[in-house]
């Protein structure tokens, strides 16, 4: 009798424990760069990006140009 | 018709961007990927599990393949218009289009495997999708290898548009059918028509088009830069 019982409680309670992990599970927040945005260093990042994209663009622009003249050049 | 047209307006100095290539979609092209990469980095996006903050790289390698598909297409377009009128231009264009589609589809499979390796794990994972895109590469780089066995300029063009237009099938076939037939890791396949389980809400959405646009405009922006040295190569050859 006494063991049948100490079995449902043991039962109970580890469901109660399982309950709680996978509740834990699904509420656990999603990690996210959250510091880098914190710390404002996330900008380092965009400037850098930036910097590198409009060298590129510059780069295009001038072949573009260059381009231009020699086909001017060719007529 | 089309190229002609841009290489007169090119040359077309008088206008204010006329030394620009005179073309205010250039600008644009720049604008709108600079915007998306400040806007891209600093937008607050959904927090999903897995993906983390690599949901970001949506604004940075989904542009890829939407610029491979749109200047795979301008080359099919002028493969067909080759066929046609068998001006040699055409070719010229058709060819340069492909080459630029070869430089944005190595990038987007490059992004893809550095994303693939944070998010699934391998840089590298046997899934329809990525072995469609991989075999559609393979497929471009045996028009370039086509078109270097034949000497003869007509023969070539009209040989390799033949071949580009089939290549364009295959690509619809193994980069949108059969992704969509058979489940896949990669979003936007095994049935599911877009990115909505990325969920791809109003911000992301404010990013994401401006990316595809400004993307798809640099592209064809190398592409015609590519186009207008081919024809000087080509005009130069005949001077001298």
């Amino acid at each position: 009798m006494t063991s049948t019982l100490n079995k449902i409680m043991l039962s109970v309670a580890l469901l109660f424990v399982s309950a709680t992990a996978s509740a834990q599970e699904t509420n656990a927040p999603i990690e996210m760069a959250t510091g880098l945005y914190q710390s404002g260093k996330i900008y380092v990042v965009v400037i850098v990006m930036s910097l590198i994209f409009v060298g590129i663009a510059g780069y295009l622009i001038m072949l573009d140009r260059k381009i231009s003249k020699l086909e001017k050049e060719s007529k | 018709m089309v190229s002609e047209n841009k290489v007169n307006i090119s040359s077309n100095s008088s206008s204010p961007l006329g030394r620009l290539g005179g073309a205010w979609w250039k600008i644009i092209a720049v604008i709108f990927v600079l915007y998306t990469i400040v806007a891209g980095f600093l937008i607050p996006v959904p927090a999903q599990p897995i993906l983390h903050e690599t949901i970001r790289n949506l604004y940075f390698h989904v542009p890829m393949w939407f610029s491979m598909m749109t200047i795979l297409f301008v080359s099919l377009w002028h493969s067909i218009k080759y066929l046609g009128k068998s001006s040699i231009d055409s070719d010229i264009s058709a060819a340069q289009a492909a080459n630029v589609g070869m430089l944005v589809g190595a990038l987007g499979l490059a992004t893809g495997s550095v994303w693939a390796k944070y998010t699934w794990g391998a840089w590298w994972v046997a899934d329809t999708k990525l072995n469609g895109a991989a075999i559609t590469m393979l497929i471009y780089l045996a028009y370039f290898v086509l078109r270097g066995s034949i000497d003869e300029e007509q023969k070539r063009a009209r040989i390799s548009a033949v071949y580009n237009i089939f290549a364009y099938v295959l690509l619809i076939v193994f980069l949108m059918i059969l992704p969509r037939m058979s489940d896949s890791l990669h979003p936007g396949n095994g049935g599911n028509p877009g990115f909505n389980n990325y969920d791809l809400d109003k911000n992301m959405r404010m990013v994401f088009y401006p990316a595809v646009i400004g993307w798809i405009l640099l592209t064809v922006w190398i592409f015609t830069l590519r186009v207008r040295i081919e024809k000087l190569k080509r005009k130069k050859l005949f001077n001298d």
